[in-house]
């Protein structure tokens, strides 16, 4: 792999969140390096959610810091996040359910159009032009994804599995540098796991994406990653390269402890 | 003629993001263009102009108006008359107030009012959202009818807020006749209806949808909720208030605060439920079904009656009407929430595939 590690473009610092009397997250630190995949686990629960909500600003820590490439901040604004490369999936697929897989693939890409809603009424000229364009650069990621026979589909008619491909889609239409993605593979099959392994992997490899990813499938997650942090019950219990974090009793304990 | 889009392959993305994509559905929409413009004019009567033509159009466009805000971005609306209303008063008092005014620019500025008060309206969309935003613009329905009975200065002094508008007269030419009123609001109709597809198609149309269906990602997609959704408030308002100043110059002359009632919100919204939410061809369907079902039924229920000899008052007639009305709105929002558009879609994609469905 080419592939180079960065230095850290994110570093948290001691964040904390809690909504009402619920801690969500306590005293929490660990940065992400540019280029590199980073994933975070722990068991249901323990806060991996809330982490990448604060990171892209849908939540707000009551404490803490946010170093984003260079930039000090308190908390994250989804906007500022979003026009500085930021994108994500969700645990539960967020996509727009009534759009076809293309519009929801253009519309990953809306910061990047500039014509205002009058040229778009008006169609001929600047905003058919731009629509164009950016079609061009959408179908590109549909060929990525392979995903060229659905593109007119509607994305609620589409099975589980192409639904979490097609956000990955969304997020990857607005060529972030990083990407946030809660638990892409969970629910799927072997096949299908496989198939988002490569995607995950090819992004990172080709555009040098970086990326943030929760996992539950520890395989996975030893396979892929870089360096890995495991939180438990909203605090950090270990944090380092994937061997590393194997062997650390104290996740042990916190994963057969909480073991179904 | 077959309907087939094969053979017809999209060799660019420009070709593939036409509004109409199949070639037959080309060719139909530039025949009925044509019939609306050419032939009806030529063969209808007054009484389809007067009864038919035109408060088809007009509510077709108020529906157009009401389908972008809460079809496309999904917020309920309940005040749909009352921003026709606020068009009608403010066409009204630019033509009077100001000399000389072309009564196109009277339109617009109408148009522009009302998408002033419903960008004052959707604000509380900001905040709260579904059944009790319809309850907010419900107040916008009662504040805005009450200013216009309230306020003499609103209707020019004229008692109880009744106005009767001037003649239409552009260039020198005065639309006097049903047939031209009828040619003139087509021709806005059609303009204003090709522009909300331009819309609705680009990136302003999929910010509406995205909010519609999950706002949490559209923010994190960069989408500002705030602008989008007064961005929908404004142009739907901007819709019904030209809908509302054609209502009072091309179809009835004179209007009074209590015509633009809830009752005519409702009926608006029905018109959308019906015809298909989210789809601009649906607010044409919706309007001209829930305009014409009325008619159908008070020819067609006599006529039953007769036949059957029952003997049905005109009371048990309006009756029928609700009854018929209330069990449609029911069926489309349970079986049907995409409407007849949807319908007409399938009937589409099952034609493609005919002689062999499979
Ligand atoms: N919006 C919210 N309001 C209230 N409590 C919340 C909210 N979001 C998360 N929490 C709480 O914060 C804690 C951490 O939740 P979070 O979703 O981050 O966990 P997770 O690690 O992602 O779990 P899972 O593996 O089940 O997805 C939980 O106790 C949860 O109930
Ligand atoms: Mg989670």
């Amino acid at each position: 792999m080419a592939r180079q590690i960065g230095e850290v473009i994110l570093d948290l610092r001691n964040i904390s969140l809690s909504f009402g009397g619920v801690k969500a997250l306590t005293d929490i630190s660990f940065d992400v390096r540019e280029h590199e995949i980073r994933a975070i686990i722990g068991p249901n629960g323990a806060g991996k959610s809330s982490m990448l909500n604060v990171i892209n600003g849908v939540y707000h820590p009551q404490q803490g810091e946010i170093v984003f490439r260079g930039e000090h901040r308190k908390d994250m604004d989804t906007h500022a996040m979003a026009a500085a490369g930021i994108a994500r999936t969700f645990q539960n697929i967020a996509l727009f359910k009534g759009m076809s897989v293309l519009d929801n693939l253009m519309a990953g890409r809306n910061l990047k159009m500039k014509c205002s809603f009058l040229q778009h009424a008006l169609w001929w000229g600047p905003a058919r032009r731009e629509e164009l364009a950016h079609r061009r650069k959408v179908e590109e990621v549909i060929d990525f994804l392979e995903i060229e026979h659905i593109r007119k589909t509607p994305v609620g008619r589409l099975p589980y599995g192409l639904q979490k491909r097609v956000e990955l889609g969304r997020a990857l239409a607005a060529e972030p540098s990083m990407l946030l993605l809660d638990e892409p593979m969970a629910g799927m099959n072997v096949e299908e796991k496989q198939d988002m392994c490569r995607f995950i992997l090819d992004v990172n490899d080709q555009f040098g994406t970086t990326i943030v990813l929760i996992e539950h499938d520890m395989g996975v997650v030893m396979d892929i990653s870089d360096r890995v942090v495991v939180l438990d019950y909203g605090r950090k219990i270990g944090d380092g390269a994937p061997d590393d974090v194997k062997n650390n009793p104290e996740v042990i304990a916190a994963y057969l402890g909480t073991q179904h | 003629m077959i309907y087939r889009e094969t053979g017809q392959f999209k060799t660019s993305y420009a070709a593939d993001q036409q509004i109409f994509p199949i070639r037959q559905d080309r060719i139909g929409i530039l025949l009925l263009l044509a019939v609306a413009f050419l032939v009806v004019p030529a063969v209808a009567g007054n009484y389809w102009f007067n009864a038919i033509l035109i408060p088809f159009l007009i509510f077709s466009l108020a529906a157009l108006g009401l389908n972008i805000l809460t079809g496309y971005a999904g917020q309920l609306s309940l005040g749909s008359a009352a921003f026709m209303a606020v068009g009608a008063y403010a066409a009204y008092n630019f033509q009077v107030r100001i000399e000389g005014m072309p009564i196109l620019l009277s339109f617009i500025l109408a148009g522009l009012t009302a998408a002033g008060v419903g960008i004052l309206f959707g604000l509380p969309s900001l905040r709260i959202k579904g059944f009790y935003l319809a309850v907010a613009t419900l107040a916008a329905q009662f504040f805005i009818v009450w200013c216009l009975t309230k306020f003499p200065y609103l209707s020019n002094n004229s008692s109880s807020g009744v106005i009767s508008v001037p003649n239409v007269e552009i260039l020198g030419f005065t639309f006097d006749t049903p047939q031209s009123r009828y040619l003139l609001v087509l021709s806005i109709v059609a303009v204003l209806a090709l522009l909300a597809k331009n819309m609705v198609r680009s990136t302003t149309g999929r910010a509406w949808m995205a909010v519609r269906d999950m706002d949490v990602a559209a923010e994190v997609i960069g989408i500002r909720l705030m602008r989008t959704k007064l961005l929908a408030f404004a142009v739907s308002s901007f819709y019904c208030g030209v809908a509302g100043a054609l209502y009072a110059f091309c179809y009835l002359g004179s209007v009074e605060p209590d015509g633009f009632s809830l009752d005519l919100s409702f009926k608006i919204l029905f018109m959308i439920i019906v015809g298909g939410v989210g789809s601009i061809l649906g607010s044409f369907l919706g309007a001209a079904f829930i305009l014409l079902l009325p008619i159908f039924l008070d020819i067609a229920l006599p006529a039953l009656s007769d036949l059957l000899g029952l003997p049905f008052g005109s009371a048990t007639v309006s009756h029928i009407q609700l009854m018929v009305f209330g069990a449609l709105i029911m069926f489309f929002l349970i079986v049907e929430p995409h409407g007849l558009a949807r319908l007409w879609q399938i009937g589409k994609e099952k034609l493609r595939l005919w002689p062999f469905p499979h």
